[in-house]
């Protein structure tokens, strides 16, 4: 299709779309009434059914768990796909050559910024722990925490240079990293299934009250395998884009060096 | 207006449409998916506000103070993660497209017709 | 009792240990290991079927039993016939496609394993879950992995673009199942299928419903690849390598007409007006016009895949007109087709990549005259191509017999000439390529302007030896032996109307799923009686159709009418542009039109 009829086309049936859109809409509940049966009864139910005082947390990991159970594995899935696709069609020939990695290991920026990143990188992992392990007492879980966590890896990134980052090369072992987190929550679902229960029964005391870090039975578990996995997905989706960043960066400059 | 987020909604959905048929970028054509997804999340969240209602955490509250719906901030952090890792495949892939054919306009990707 | 989540749950360990050991495992054991895996699967589903045989049961996730007042707070797997049938038969296709790809394909990683085993698990759960958001959850876990195994062939430069139309309009798809997610909850305040049927019963079908069912649907739609939301689907098929299509075309169109009808019956029929005439018509007008377009792309495809792929459109085109009938009669005979059709095309595509690894192409141009020593193939292919044209008393046949009567029954009379000739250009497109193919009859098929040069999957060679008959050719002729025989066996059409009429009972759906029994008084339908005359009357048709559809392009001159056939024939084609926001256009006007369609049908 010729371009300006394709956008006429599209623009037609957009304003179609919103119009039939906003008529169905009308039909909702005004903003801020809805009442929704099955939130209210968790709502009453989940602090003492399991002694937390997170409800989202809750409905994540035990109410709805095999939702989450599921969001993982197309998370975990999905991070492997991306590795394969960007590692599989990397040449040899796009490798950087050793005088380039020698001259780009020297770190190029101001001083300022890789102190503040160095000095980042430490509060961050502990905010990303506080995170993951609070996640059933206040806004958090594996999830929040994960990404707080692979953002700390970033952080080395930006204080440091792409060198550094190859050499630590994350790549390698945050795929078993990753794997065991996934393979964590499917064998913490599997464990209720095995203690008797249903599949992702949440087999372990609820702990005490008022709630304390292992207050949930199996959700502080669950927060930790979720928070491993997403961290080692995150941070490897990192270094794979990153990677191929830096490649195109650093041929690039060596080879305006050479020309 | 009552229903004025849902609108609001349904115009994000349309603009990320809309930006999806006229891209001349892969980038800039998943990055209009990626506002046509959170057009579900503003959606979703707007379902289940409550009025004068606390957050679902009860931490150093009273338990039986009224809360907005927790189900609808679950599904929204189950869908904020699918369709991200969805995104992020989408990228390699456009990644791959330009260096297979070292553009991103989608008319020059030598498509297969017919 | 907890056969159901271990079915689930086996896939994906066997995955995630798969990309755990990915460094370790030879090639070897990881195929094993798949292999062993989907064939545990099959035998899981085949025992839950068997125990759910007489009556929905369900199994509690997190043993969440349901509140008072019928409030569901967990997530359940509402295991009914159908839905077992179905992961079995999702299961099985699985396998054979594990078999085939552990010889077809030379250098595969581990991952590949592991992609196809999570694809299962999400097949499998798609089938039994009973709620809505989950079945969503389950959706995208078996779209993710296709979309990257779409876009694995990492050795040819086939079309990328055909992974990024695939992630694209699909994940448009996903959106707007998610829309339509909200908007439910926002009615009902549930996520449960069985407690939204129960909440929206007895009321009518107002703007909110119907936008909703619409949103929800049309994401259905798009990965069945119904017209318009269809240009995805030829594209990926042609990127894909032949073991990931053999899973597409077999499993993934039937699934997603499954979910289709499980979100309909469950948690819709209930409201006044969903189920009305006009509904049906809708439904109907979409499907037949999908089954046309696909029918007659087939034919005017020279490459196989493709023509497999728009083969495989023009069925999923038929399965919605089942659907669209609106009662169990009609679902009964979409049960039917879906499976011998499924199980034809996939034993098609593994023909076709015989083909191509040993001849080293796949478009009838390429490989013209050149087939003969392929004979297991060839004979694949010709009895799969009769299939199509729906020979009696075979497989597709009575699946399409069972979808016109209940069409006929409903007063669509034009429904069954319209398949004839769908059933006519598809079986006639497949016997023309086994005649240029195998007999080097007919006229060189001319260069085709549209087309591209397309290499075979590979060069190579690949010699007849003994592993390569066990891995490839049996996988294929034990399909098309059972793709053929379901409909010969009486007992499997009664079996899939039994498990049909299950399904559309909304009422015995709910009570055994929130309150654990099954109501008094549930009489199931009546059988229909066999195939009538009027339907073996219009295979033969068919039959002769395909015969003559392909005796004409293989050796009629280039008269006149036949040139202008040709050139509508071209226009159709050049709308399939390839292009990504053309594809996505298209989807959004398929929405606006299917929305407005409905709204003025059941409101």
């Amino acid at each position: 299709m010729k371009p300006a009829h394709r956008v006429a086309i599209m623009l037609a049936a957009c304003a179609g779309l919103l119009g039939w859109y906003v008529w169905g809409v009308a039909g909702l509940p005004d903003f801020g009434d809805t009442v929704s049966v099955t939130g209210t009864t968790i709502l009453h139910a989940f602090a003492g059914e399991r002694h937390t005082t997170n409800a989202v947390t809750t409905i994540v990991f035990d109410y709805r768990g095999m939702d989450t159970l599921g969001e993982e594995l197309i998370l975990f899935i999905s991070v492997v796909a991306v590795t394969l696709l960007l590692r599989e069609r990397r040449d040899e020939s796009e490798d950087i050559s050793p005088e380039a990695e020698r001259a780009e290991s020297h770190p190029r920026g101001s001083d300022a910024v890789r102190a503040l990143g160095v000095a980042t990188v430490g509060v961050t992992v502990l905010l990303g722990l506080y995170v993951v392990t609070h996640g059933q007492l206040s806004p958090g879980g594996g999830f929040q925490g994960g990404v707080i966590l692979a953002a700390a890896f970033m952080a080395i990134y930006a204080a440091g240079n792409f060198v550094v980052l190859r050499r630590m090369g994350p790549a390698d072992w945050m795929e078993p990293v990753e794997a065991a987190g996934a393979a964590g929550l499917a064998l913490l679902a599997l464990g209720g299934l095995l203690a008797g229960g249903a599949f992702f029964h949440n087999f372990l005391p609820p702990g005490p009250v008022p709630s304390t870090i292992i207050s949930g039975g199996t959700i502080p578990l669950d927060n930790v395998a979720v928070g491993i996995e997403v961290f080692g997905a995150m941070t490897l989706l990192a270094a794979e884009f990153l990677n191929e960043a830096g490649i195109a960066r650093v041929r690039g400059r060596s080879q305006d060096d050479e020309g | 207006m009552s229903v004025y987020p849902y609108i609001v909604a349904g115009w994000m959905m349309v603009v990320g449409l809309f930006g999806i048929g006229r891209s001349r970028n892969l980038i800039h054509m998943i990055l209009c998916l990626s506002v046509v997804q959170s057009s579900t999340y503003v959606l979703l969240l707007a379902v289940g506000f409550r009025r004068d209602a606390t957050a679902p955490v009860f931490q150093g509250i009273a338990p039986w103070r009224r809360a907005v719906d927790p189900i609808v901030q679950a599904l929204t952090l189950t869908d904020v993660v699918v369709e991200a890792t969805v995104v992020a495949l989408m990228l390699a892939l456009a990644v791959d497209a330009h260096k297979r054919f070292g553009t991103l306009d989608p008319q020059d990707l030598r498509p297969q017709r017919g | 009792m907890a056969l159901a989540p271990l079915a689930i749950a086996v896939p994906i360990i066997a995955a995630c240990l798969l990309v755990m050991g990915d460094s370790l495992t030879p090639r070897a054991l990881a195929n094993a290991v798949a292999i062993g895996t989907a064939s545990a699967t099959v035998v899981l589903c085949a025992l839950l079927l068997g125990q759910v045989w007489h009556g929905t049961e369900v199994f509690w996730m997190g043993g969440w039993h349901p509140r008072e007042g019928g409030v569901a707070v967990g997530i359940d797997l509402a295991v009914d016939p159908l839905g077992a049938g179905s992961a079995t038969f999702a299961a099985a296709v699985a396998t054979a496609a594990l078999v085939y790809s552990s010889r077809y394909l030379e250098a595969v990683a581990p991952m590949f394993q592991a992609l196809m085993l999570v694809m299962l698990a999400g097949m499998v759960g798609l089938c039994l879950t009973g709620d809505l958001f989950n079945l969503f959850v389950f959706f995208e876990l078996l779209s993710v992995p296709a979309y990257a195994l779409t876009a694995y062939r990492i050795e040819h430069g086939g079309p990328l673009q055909g992974g990024l139309g695939f992630a694209l309009v699909n994940s448009i798809g996903s959106f707007l199942v998610v829309s339509g997610i909200g908007l439910v909850y926002g009615r009902t305040g549930a996520l449960n299928l069985a407690q939204i049927g129960d909440a929206l019963a007895g009321h009518p079908a107002d703007g909110l419903v119907v936008v909703a069912f619409t949103l929800i649907a049309c994401g259905f739609l798009v990965k069945a690849a119904i017209v318009p939301f269809h240009f995805w689907l030829a594209d990926a098929y042609a990127a894909a390598p032949v073991p990931v299509c053999i899973l597409f075309s077999g499993v993934m169109v039937e699934l997603a007409m499954l979910g289709l009808a499980r979100v309909l019956w469950t948690a819709f029929s209930g409201a006044e007006g969903m189920l009305a005439d006009g509904v049906g018509d809708v439904l109907a007008v979409v499907g037949l016009g999908t089954a046309l377009l696909g029918a007659v792309m087939t034919f005017l495809q020279h490459r196989l895949k493709r023509m497999l792929a728009f083969a495989t459109i023009a069925h999923s085109g038929m399965l919605l007109t089942g659907i669209a009938v609106l009662d169990a009669h009609g679902l009964g005979g979409v049960a039917m087709l879906g499976l011998a059709n499924g199980m034809v095309t996939a034993s098609l595509f593994m023909a076709v990549g015989i083909l191509s690894r040993r001849l080293g192409s796949i478009s009838e141009r390429g490989l013209h005259g050149r087939g003969g020593r392929e004979r297991v193939a060839g004979g694949v292919l010709l009895l799969g191509g009769l299939a199509l044209a729906s020979v009696p008393p075979l497989g597709i046949f009575a699946g399409k017999a069972l979808v016109e009567e209940a069409a006929t029954a409903r007063g669509w009379g034009v429904a069954p000439a319209l398949f004839l000739v769908v059933s006519a250009l598809t079986g006639g497109a497949v016997l023309r390529a086994v005649a240029r193919i195998f007999l080097g009859v007919g006229q060189r098929a001319e260069r085709d302007p549209l087309e591209q040069d397309e290499e075979g999957e590979t060069g190579e060679h690949e010699p007849s030896g003994a592993a390569s008959v066990l891995l490839l050719e049996v996988p294929m002729i034990a399909l098309l032996v059972a793709g053929l025989a379901a409909g010969a066996i009486p007992e499997v059409r009664h079996a899939v109307e039994h498990a049909a009429g299950q399904l559309v009972d909304r009422h015995a759906y709910a009570s055994q799923v929130l309150e654990g029994r099954a109501p008094p008084g549930t009489t199931a339908p009546p059988p229909s009686t066999g195939p009538y005359t009027s339907s073996y009357l219009y295979a033969i048709g068919s039959l002769v159709g395909a015969l003559a559809c392909a005796a004409a392009a293989l050796f009629m001159p280039r008269t006149r009418p036949l040139a202008v056939l040709a050139r509508g024939g071209d226009l159709v084609r050049r709308w399939h542009t390839g292009h990504l926001g053309d594809y996505a256009t298209w989807a959004v006007v398929g929405v606006v039109a299917l929305g407005w369609a409905l709204a003025a049908a059941a409101t």
